[in-house]
């Protein structure tokens, strides 16, 4: 167990390599000139071929990557291109309010969306099965940017009872995890449902009923456990996307997290902004599929047996 | 004291949303204790129906039990409510499924699967439990350390040795298995029904045995059912049906079916034909279209079963003639 998890980790290394070379590469070939726009208005070819100096832009691009890249495996992620102060602490500081707002996200998918979908297969096409499927198309089809402007409007307009935007207390993220959640939690639903349904009509199920177990037990010990393979499946690709739409969501509430940092970068061609936020998404979906693909192996035995040795 | 179990014209039904099928139509069968009864006929004859309205294990909404009764010991199963039911399923009545490789629970050990049946519907201790499992694993001939094991590190007639030990585990009176065999290959078969019938006898369970197989029935059974089209056309001991001269047309074409090493003959003779449309409710008996000897009367009345002998019953007109 240990030796595939140690393997599955150094396998990990060579793809945020990848990563950063190809984010890397990109923004080296934007054809903006960088260097008139950090500069503004008062630039002067001497001030702009002073700054590319400075920057290293006039370097072969080869070299800039590995410069960079030295600097960031030494724990120094570079100084910003548009404000000129260094990005480590800002950025670190970031972290937090992105990782409240995923982790709060993914608990309210997986609160909602598991239970629901199981009662929903349990009692294929009864009133609340109906009633859950329909609300889980209608909100899968809500945008995030136009649920997070409308929940603002009654909440924090109208009736004033939560902040419209910014972060630093719990009653800030409320409303950015209602709007993140909503579309995911629909998503879950309907996994959920369908891979329950696919459950209840296998064998091992009806040889669980003949035993004499109580619906309750049947479907919590024999027929959720079965299902939880996909379920976590979905949850991955959820906390993905989570990462992703946090952007938006955290742009939407002005939440001082790492969306809004590379939003920021990506409007003032701040490369080192940029590379680093890019870098700490990839990574955390990276970790988050590892963990995925080890939890996998602690509720199947035969992905047990089949990849792990010894 | 009365037969174990006890069928009283039994019909089942499933609403489907194409309309609704006739799956069985009025079963008759008893069985005594100690006593395995075989239920012989192909698929879709309505056996695997009967078994499970015995169970009242139906799916959900579809399957009903329109009408009849079935008595265990006594007791009308039909009235019965879910958690009554409940203690009778791998208790006092319990099931072996046709396919072994998909009736275990591939994520528990096959230990706990045992352990399971024990903690549902005795008060023993872990110890004892785990005691428990280690003798029905040795019962059924695989060794004690491999409980911890899971499902798939076994081979398929491992695995029907595995649900056999489930369904024994409460030591029921009663076995309903539904072709326990179909799905393993032939040596296997032979072992797993040698051990079967052993366990039963060292258990003192009844057994209902659910089969296409004649070879099957002539080895391991007393009495013997021949369904088709969701009634019983003939029953029977073994002696009966196997040697007997009077049969159901339908019976005997299922022994010209099979292909015999002595008889000396270059092609089988299968029945012609196909069993009738389950949804569609037949006038008549359900064989008429497919039987040799089908008379005008065959079309319009549906034949009782009538005694030919004290333990032989057949239901055809043919018989009922010879009666008078």
């Amino acid at each position: 167990m240990l030796k595939y998890i140690s393997r599955r980790v150094l396998i990990l290394i060579p793809v945020l390599l990848g990563v950063s070379f190809l984010v890397f590469a990109i923004l080296a070939m934007m054809p903006a000139d960088v260097a008139a726009v950090q500069l503004g208005v008062s630039a002067t070819p001497e001030g702009i071929e002073k700054w590319n100096e400075e920057h290293g832009l006039n370097d072969p691009f080869l070299k800039r990557y590995f410069d960079y890249m030295g600097g960031l495996l030494t724990g120094d992620p570079g100084v910003s291109w548009s404000s000129n102060t260094p990005i480590k602490t800002e950025f670190v500081q970031r972290i937090p309010s992105t990782m409240a707002l995923t982790a709060g996200t993914i608990v309210l998918v997986i609160l909602l969306g598991v239970p629901v979908g199981v009662i929903s297969a349990i009692r294929q096409y009864s009133i609340f099965d109906n009633i859950s499927r329909l609300l889980a198309m209608l909100l899968t089809s809500l945008p995030a940017f136009w649920l997070g402007l409308l929940l603002m409007l009654k909440f924090a307009l109208e009736l004033d009872v939560l902040p419209a935007t910014g972060g630093g207390s719990f009653a800030h993220y409320i409303l950015p995890w209602i709007t993140l959640s909503t579309a995911m939690a629909a998503q879950m639903i309907r996994m959920t449902r369908s891979t329950m349904l696919e459950v209840i009509r296998a064998d091992y199920v009806q040889t669980a009923r003949a035993k004499g177990a109580r619906p309750v037990r049947v479907v919590m010990v024999h027929e959720l456990r079965n299902a939880l393979l996909p379920i976590i499946t979905v949850v991955g690709i959820i906390l993905g996307q989570t990462l992703g739409g946090a952007i938006v969501t955290e742009t939407i509430f002005a939440l001082p997290g790492v969306g809004t940092y590379l939003l920021q970068g990506i409007f003032k061609y701040d490369m080192p902004v940029v590379m680093i936020s890019v870098l700490f998404i990839a990574a955390v979906i990276g970790v988050i599929n590892l963990l995925i693909d080890i939890l996998y192996m602690y509720i199947d035995p035969r992905l047990r047996s089949q990849f792990v040795k010894g | 004291m009365g037969p174990l179990l006890e069928i009283r014209d039994l019909h089942v039904e499933y609403k489907t949303h194409d309309g609704t099928v006739y799956a069985v139509n009025g079963v008759d069968l008893s069985l005594g204790r100690g006593e395995t009864l075989g239920l012989v006929g192909e698929t879709g004859a309505g056996k695997t129906t009967t078994a499970l309205s015995i169970l009242r294990l139906l799916p959900d909404r579809i399957g009903q039990i329109r009408s009849g009764k079935i008595l265990l010991d006594g007791a009308d199963i039909t009235a019965m409510s879910e958690p009554q039911m409940r203690e009778i399923r791998g208790n006092r009545v319990s099931m072996i499924f046709q396919d072994p490789m998909t009736s275990l629970n591939p994520i528990l050990p096959v230990g706990r699967q045992i352990e399971e049946a024990l903690l549902l519907h005795t008060q023993l201790s872990k110890e004892d439990r785990a005691k428990r499992v280690d003798e029905m694993l040795t019962a059924v001939g695989l060794q004690a350390s491999r409980k911890d094991e899971y499902p798939h590190q076994f081979s398929g007639g491992m695995k029907q040795r595995i649900v056999i030990a489930i369904a024994l585990a409460c030591n029921p009176e009663l076995l309903l298995a539904d072709e326990p065999t179909t799905a393993l290959d032939v040596t296997i078969q032979a072992q797993v029904l040698q051990m079967m019938n052993e366990l039963k006898k060292q258990f003192d369970t009844s057994m209902l045995l659910i089969t296409h197989d004649l070879g099957v029935v002539a080895q391991t059974c007393d009495k013997v059912a021949i369904m088709y089209g969701g009634h019983i056309v003939e029953s029977g001991t073994v002696q009966d049906i196997y040697e007997a001269r009077e049969h159901h047309p339908y019976t005997t074409g299922l022994f010209r079916s099979i292909p015999e090493m002595n008889r000396d003959s270059d092609r089988l003779a299968p029945i012609p034909g196909l069993m009738p449309d389950p949804m569609l409710r037949q006038e008549g008996c359900s064989f008429h279209d497919r039987c040799p000897h089908c008379m005008e009367r065959c079309r319009r009345e549906k034949p009782d079963s009538r005694a030919v002998s004290p333990t032989h019953s057949i239901a055809c007109f043919r018989h009922e003639r010879k009666d008078r």
